[in-house]
């Protein structure tokens, strides 16, 4: 993993700052059939390859942002606020 | 040949060099059972497959050298001190496995019980190791609580007089402690390969094949083979083999990270955790302290960590073992691990009638290793679940019935 | 002036001696030397054992792949083990002692051992020792581990200081010698920051031992001395990592005798570069053949620089093996200082030689000498006497940082070497570590490399040297020599030799990775630095393949060993992590309080009184006196929180399984928060202090956790809320006051009406104090008596509390801790995360009311309906009182049905929490059991195996006191 994350708020950080959630998926409709909430919860992806993950800049600006890097290289891509443009 | 002290003396006297190992065959073009992983797990299987219900006609296909992925990576560290009901026995019939296994398949993995001892910092963690040894004793599986004093008696140079978080006791199970890792990839391919089974190393399965609903061949770097049965057992590439079949896991691969320090005289007899951070170790038969903490924390398909965990680590040792400050580190290396979401693991049927998958064995999938093999041949060869690994549904997710010891839910680095 | 120092030359500063010791032996040597070239000075060859055979070794190279010459240095506390000769710098009253023999380096039993050689070959533990089954454990193994090792590791405290610190620059360039000088000279001069590494005591490399170089290197090392360059002489660069950045250990004081305690004795960098260069220069290759360890044989490379750098003569009569051109310069060389070159021993066609020695086209057959080299026997020919032997095998580039992330060596025919990629990502590859040779040829190279590095990031420089062409050809790596029988080393420390490479092959563990774990050849404290390219030329030739088929095996971090001290930096001891002090610590502190380490907090746990003679005795008291008359309690460690914005509500409403959306303002509201999958995170009370401002406690354990779940909530699923977050939880002192008083002294203090219809229970307000602030007052029962929390700015902490406490003196109020606390919570069946233990939904607590079913969505609703979460056998809270009050209930004791065998089977579940309740006069105890709600009444053994227990007991309702709530809303 990069030793160093750009977050789009504070710019490039040391990634002890920052704490990893795992896969950014979206968060099913309320609605949504039980299967896709247990896929939710449950089931990823989990390829060899570029990823989209959701990570915290929990000693920093505490903004939780979109990291899309890839799993066998460990170059991060992009970085974005999870919030999307907004903030 | 099997290995005795006659054969040894022998081969010193003449200088002969000994049969090879196991068998180094050419793929066959169609085999009753291949299973696709040559670590622990996939060796173990296709030996307890030939020895224990006589299927012989097996091939095991590792995409790299034998024992190239995390059964030669490990912390070699063996115990079944484990809390739930669905875990606990199965971990125990590995440990008597182990207690068997080097007159079992006659070649020397160094088990080496000299004991695990987990250090207790807290009243609260006092308690949930009462909670699981007694768990551990309910099932007659050997546990002890040792108060401070008695810690001090066998780990002396422990840091028992500065420490940030004091030393109040340890849990410890005898019984516990480390197997040379490779030897034990090792002595399942030499068993399994002496009774039939290939062992085919270099050979990746790069595609799975169906027909009519069943698995019908498997793609290799080596050409296509046919089989009756597949078995899959690739631990960290879980995710990338179900793939091939278009199955998606609960799991995810997390890279940790092991160390070993310069081999040193005899500094530590036991097995120890700490427990008041990410830090365990132990001492090789050749003196190198074995040591590691935490998984890395992201998805990582690399096998190589990063310098924070190494800090980590470091710190833990020192704060527990003061002395180990002018130890010198020797080496780190990475294994990816198949982490599931609870943190224990799958060893089921799939939704493909003679498809088996074996995977989610986290970071303690070695001490797993005789008895995941023995599981995983019983479901293969009689189509149900061996006894003790009845909990390991691939279902058990979506049905609610998590095999959950730490209590941290569907994230698998926190387990 | 000792035996083997020669008259003149050097980098010595012969005006001053050190004196230091080996083995007990008081020796001297000047400054400059390392301690292996004070020993060589002194004439002391033989320097230590080998791990198996414990072979008589002397040291073989001059650097940090040395295999040989290991030493313990230092003592007490600063005692380090299988420290290098070759890397120490001598410092007066330096201690060293030979390691791995007894009883004395000279007489070493264990060299018996190589008697048994033939049948102690490669791989040999695993087919032995398993006879009878018994011994292995009892008999074998203990003898085998007393055998571990080499040097023995302290057990005492280190004295000493480390530290760790970042670096950034625009170039990092790793090695000081011709082409790394050259590259920070470049990059130094177009105005780049730059950082130069080089693990020896001087920079310069390989010039060092080339005095011709020397008037170049001073020019060079004055002028980046004007520049921006950090010079970081004795600093090891032993990783390189993501993102670029790489780590460095410095040795800062470990060339002294006495370190100040006001420094670090090393330092950890980690460097992040925008780009590196690697001049980490190229390894000689021993010759492998039959006793190519006799102390008095060394590399050309290490004679050369023994012979420059400190002018030590390795002996009296030199052989020198070589392939290629390596040799015939050295010799030249010795010659020219009028030392005496035995024989010249070239493999193949070298350069024209004029010199005296004989030159002689051939292969040693076998070196003959025990603890000192005496003759060196040609393969089919002569003998030569000779007490020195330097060899030269070619170079193997040093590329193990080039492949520390995944990038897989590969083979030059040209180089005859295996190569790194020359141009990665963020790091290119100078010089000799690119397969070059001769000074003139790096300089070019290095220059050239740092002009492409500074290119890549936008910079222009010019070179500071010009290209050259190369001084030799490349040699191929030699494998083992020679039919002459006896053990040809390839790794000396582990004692692997030339036949066990090939008995591996034979036996099927031929692939590098599988010959090594099988014969541990390149698992020493060397990592294979000089014997791994022998080691896999001798297995092409065993498999019958080329060598680049069979490849190296994988490079990793370090390249050389690192000290956990190091890596470990300030982190030890009691600031092994920061300490977390509630603002009441102090006030607390003034009562005499006991204080537990609760996370990375101290909580006061009890506060004893004199004559009281032990910790239960206090928490009685404590306990009876809240349940009489009153006791604050210090819960500032509980998570605060302050949620603002329009949408609080909803917000809130989502995140906890019962509604919040219509609590009411000036109200608080017990919530229990679930994860995703149905589980219940954590639990706490939440106020409302205002129309769009919220107020929640936390747990202690999870006050950060639950902070960093809001914000993902808020942030990442919800941004379209009007949400704010702030973690208060170091802002506000907060204490429970508790007990039937409790409202008659708050009265005292809070300057508002707090009868029981103006301040009803869950009533939540911020009040203002008599003392003139304002706080925040919530009448909320962890107890179960009539309660209040009152939090005021932190500040105002002690001084409210102490008001308290002079207030209650009549009504004899006192001070309770963490544990009279945990104490009152289960007689009044509260639960804490012993019980929310992460895999347990509402209902098991009892708490089923509390999901919610007419919110469309809050966090965990999906899940909650699963078999597995719903089904009757699961867990729930219960009671436990033991049938005879005498006997004590413990904490992690099991359940069973009375009568049942202890087997796992019939585990009922276990005690969560258990206390002495001084109310009841008994032990008591909170349990999960299986299907416990309808079980209360249920005789069962209370099972504790660990201690020899099972105690007959009975199953009730988890509220031991007030179960209809009267004293709540009292
Ligand atoms: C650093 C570290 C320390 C650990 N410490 C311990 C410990 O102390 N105790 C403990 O109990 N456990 C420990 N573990 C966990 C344990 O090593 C693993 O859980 C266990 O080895 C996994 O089972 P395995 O041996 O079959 O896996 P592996 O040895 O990884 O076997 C899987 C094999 O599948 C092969 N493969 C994958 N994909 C394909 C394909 N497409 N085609 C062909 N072959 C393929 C891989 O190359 C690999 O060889 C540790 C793990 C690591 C990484
Ligand atoms: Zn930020």
């Amino acid at each position: 993993m990069a030793s160093l994350i750009p977050c789009p708020h504070c710019g490039p950080r040391p990634k002890e700052e920052f704490t990893v959630r795992g896969a950014a998926l979206p968060r099913p409709a309320p609605n949504a059939p039980v299967a896709e909430w247990q896929a939710h919860v449950y089931l990823r992806e989990n390829p060899r390859g570029d990823y989209a993950e959701h990570w915290h800049h929990s000693g920093g600006c505490r903004r939780w942002l979109v990291v899309n890097r890839n799993t066998a290289t460990h170059a991060v891509h992009s970085v974005t606020d999870a919030a999307g443009e907004r903030p | 040949m099997r290995y005795s002290a006659l054969s040894v003396l022998l081969n010193g006297l003449t200088g002969k060099a000994p049969a090879p190992a196991w068998r180094s065959p050419a793929p066959k073009a169609e085999y009753d059972v291949v299973i696709v992983g040559g670590g622990g797990h996939g060796l173990a299987t296709a030996y307890y497959l030939a020895k224990e219900f006589g299927i012989t006609n097996v091939a095991v296909l590792e995409k790299g050298y034998v024992g190239s992925g995390n059964i030669g990576r490990n912390t070699t560290i063996i115990r079944s001190n484990y809390l739930l009901p669905g875990n606990n026995p199965f971990y125990e019939l590995s440990m008597k496995l182990w207690e068997g296994l080097e007159q079992d398949f006659n070649f020397n993995a160094m088990v080496s019980q000299r004991g695990v001892v987990n250090l207790i910092h807290s009243d609260a963690q006092r308690d949930a190791y009462r909670r699981r040894g007694n768990a551990m004793r309910l099932h007659g599986v050997d546990a002890e609580i040792l108060d401070r004093e008695a810690v001090r008696k066998i780990l002396p140079f422990l840091d028992f007089d500065n420490a940030r978080f004091p030393i109040k006791g340890a849990i410890r199970q005898r019984r516990g402690g480390t197997v040379r890792h490779d030897a034990v990839a090792w002595g399942y391919a030499r068993g399994a390969s002496a009774r039939g089974v290939d062992i085919i190393p270099h050979c990746e399965v790069t595609a799975i094949r169906q027909h009519n609903g069943s698995v019908t061949e498997v793609e290799t770097s080596r050409g296509t083979i046919r089989c009756k049965r597949l078995a899959l057992a690739t631990a960290g590439h879980s995710g990338i083999t179900a793939a091939m079949v278009g199955i998606t896991l609960p799991i995810e691969t997390h890279a940790l990270q092991a160390y070993v320090s310069e081999g040193l005289k005899p500094f530590i007899d036991t097995v120890v955790t700490f427990g008041a951070g990410h830090f365990y170790l132990s001492q090789s038969d050749k003196g190198g302290l074995v040591f590691g903490g935490d998984i890395e924390g992201y998805n990582s398909y690399a096998q190589r960590g990063n310098l924070a965990n190494i800090e980590h680590v470091a710190e833990a040792g020192v704060a527990m073992i003061p002395a180990l400050s002018r130890v010198r580190v020797l080496r780190a290396w990475a294994g990816v691990m198949d982490m599931s979401m609870d943190g224990s693991p799958i060893i089921d049927k799939t939704h493909l009638p003679n498809l088996y998958l074996n995977a989610g064995w986290c970071y303690g999938g070695f001490k797993a290793t005789p008895a995941s093999g023995l599981c995983f041949a019983h479901l293969i060869a009689k189509d149900a679940p061996h006894e003790v690994a009845r909990a390991f549904r691939l279902d058990r997710f979506a049905r609610g019935y998590l095999i959950d010891e730490k209590g941290q839910g569907a994230q698998p680095n926190l387990h | 002036m000792t035996s083997h120092r020669l008259p003149t030359g050097g980098r010595l500063d012969r005006s001053r001696r050190v004196e230091f010791s080996f083995d007990g032996k008081q020796l001297a040597g000047h400054p400059g030397d390392t301690l292996a070239s004070a020993l060589l000075a002194n004439g002391q060859r033989l320097m230590a054992r080998s791990f198996k055979y414990h072979r008589p070794r002397g040291v073989v190279t001059a650097g940090s792949a040395e295999p040989n010459a290991l030493m313990t240095i230092g003592r007490e506390g600063r005692t380090e083990p299988n420290t290098r000769a070759t890397m120490v710098e001598l410092y007066q009253g330096l201690e060293a002692h030979s390691q791995n023999r007894w009883p004395s380096l000279d007489h070493d039993i264990g060299a018996l051992n190589g008697l048994l050689s033939r049948f102690l070959g490669a791989g040999f533990y695993y087919k032995t020792f398993m006879w009878p089954a018994s011994f292995w454990e009892k008999v074998y193994e203990p003898i085998i581990r007393r055998a571990a090792g080499l040097g023995r590791a302290t057990t005492l405290q280190d004295p000493d200081r480390y530290e760790k610190t970042w670096a950034h620059c625009d170039l990092l360039v790793i090695g000081a010698g011709a082409a790394g000088l050259a590259a920070a000279l470049t990059a130094a001069r177009a105005g780049a920051s730059v950082v130069l590494a080089d693990e020896g005591m001087e920079l310069g490399g390989g010039l060092l031992s080339d005095p011709a170089a020397w008037p170049q290197l001073t020019e060079i090392l004055a002028e980046l001395a004007t520049l921006n360059v950090r010079l970081l002489p004795r600093t090891t660069v032993f990783g390189w990592y993501d993102g670029n950045v790489f780590g460095a250990v410095e040795r800062v004081q470990k060339h002294l005798a006495a370190p100040s305690p006001d420094a670090p004795v090393e330092r950890l960098w980690r460097i992040a570069a925008r780009q590196a260069v690697l001049a980490t220069g190229a390894e000689e290759r021993p010759q492998v053949f039959a006793g190519n360890d006799i102390p008095g044989i060394m590399t050309a490379s290490a004679t050369a620089s023994y012979l420059h750098r400190q002018a030590v003569a390795p002996g009296q009569r030199t052989t020198i093996l070589t392939q290629g051109p390596a040799g015939f310069a050295l010799a030249a060389q010795m010659e020219a200082l009028g030392l005496e070159v035995a024989a010249l021993v070239s493999l193949g066609d070298g350069p024209s030689w004029q010199g005296k020695a004989p030159l002689i086209r051939g292969i040693p057959g076998k070196a003959i000498g025990g603890k000192s080299l005496k003759a060196l026997q040609i393969e089919g020919g002569a003998r030569i006497e000779a007490d020195a032997i330097a060899m030269s095998g070619g170079f193997s580039p040093v590329i193990h940082l080039a492949c520390h992330r995944g990038t897989r060596p590969v083979w030059s025919d040209a180089r005859q070497a295996f190569l790194a990629p020359v141009e990665q990502e963020g790091l290119l590859i100078a010089g000799a570590a690119a397969g070059l040779s001769g000074h003139a040829a790096c300089l070019g190279d290095g220059a050239a490399r740092a002009t492409a590095a500074l290119a890549r990031i936008g910079l222009r420089a010019t070179p500071a040297f010009g290209p050259a062409p190369e001084d030799t050809i490349a040699q191929p790596p030699l494998g083992a020599l020679g039919k002459t029988k006896g053990k040809k080393f390839v790794d000396y420390q582990n004692d692997v030799h030339a036949r066990d490479l090939i008995l591996a092959a034979a036996e099927g563990y031929a692939d590098a990775e599988l010959a090594k774990r099988y014969t541990t050849s390149g698992m020493a404290t060397d990592q294979g630095k000089l014997g791994n390219i022998n080691a896999a030329a001798i297995l092409a030739k065993a498999r019958g393949t080329t060598i680049a088929e069979v490849g190296l095996t994988t490079f990793r971090p370090f390249y050389t060993p690192v000290s956990f001290g190091a890596l470990a930096g300030t982190s030890r001891g009691h600031d092994f992590q920061p300490v977390r002090r509630s603002p009441l610590h102090g006030w607390a502190e003034s009562l005499g309080a006991e204080f537990v380490e609760t996370g990375l907090w101290y909580r006061s746990a009890w506060f004893p009184r004199a004559g009281e003679t032990g910790w239960r005795q206090s928490v009685d008291r404590e306990v009876l006196t809240v349940r009489r008359a009153a006791g604050l309690c210090d819960v500032s460690t509980l998570g605060k929180i302050e949620i603002f914005g329009a949408d609080a509500a909803e917000f809130l409403n989502r995140i906890y399984s019962n509604g919040f959306a219509k609590l009411p303002v000036g109200r608080a509201r017990y919530g229990l928060m679930l994860r995703e999958d149905g589980f219940i995170y954590d639990d706490g009370t939440t106020s409302r202090l205002g129309e769009d401002h919220f107020y929640m406690t936390t747990t202690t354990a999870l006050a950060a956790g639950v902070m960093t779940h809001l914000e993902f909530c808020a942030q990442a699923l919800w941004p379209d809320l009007d949400v704010r977050l702030a973690s208060a939880t170091d802002q506000w002192a907060q204490m429970a006051v508790a007990g039937p008083m409790a409202r008659q002294i708050l009265q005292r203090i809070v300057d508002t009406d707090l009868s029981n219809e103006a301040f009803p229970f869950m009533a939540a307000r911020e009040v203002p104090l008599k003392c003139g602030i304002t706080g925040r007052l919530f009448r909320i029962s962890f107890s179960g008596e009539l309660a209040y929390e009152l939090a005021v700015p932190a500040g105002y902490g002690e001084a409210v509390a102490a008001a308290i406490m002079t207030a209650g003196a009549p009504e004899g109020i006192c001070a309770y801790g963490s544990e009279a606390l945990a104490v009152l919570r289960i007689e009044k069946g509260h639960v804490t995360h012993a019980e929310i233990n992460g895999t347990v939904v509402p209902a098991d607590l009892g708490m089923g009311k509390m999901v919610s079913t007419v919110k469309p969505d809050f966090i965990g609703k999906h899940l909650l309906d699963r078999e597995g979460l719903t089904d009757p056998a699961r867990p729930q809270l219960v009671g436990v009182v033991p049938l005879d009050p005498a006997m004590p209930l413990r904490t992690g004791s099991h359940v069973l049905a009375k009568g049942a065998e202890a087997t796992l089977e019939n585990d009922q579940g276990y005690l969560t929490s258990s206390a002495h309740s001084p109310h009841l006069g008994h032990s008591i105890a909170l349990a999960l059991v299986a299907g416990g709600s309808q079980r209360h009444g249920e005789e069962v053994v209370v099972w504790d195996g660990l201690n020899d227990a099972a105690i007959p007991a009975r199953l009730t309702s988890p509220v031991f006191i007030d179960p209809k709530n009267e004293k709540l809303h009292a």
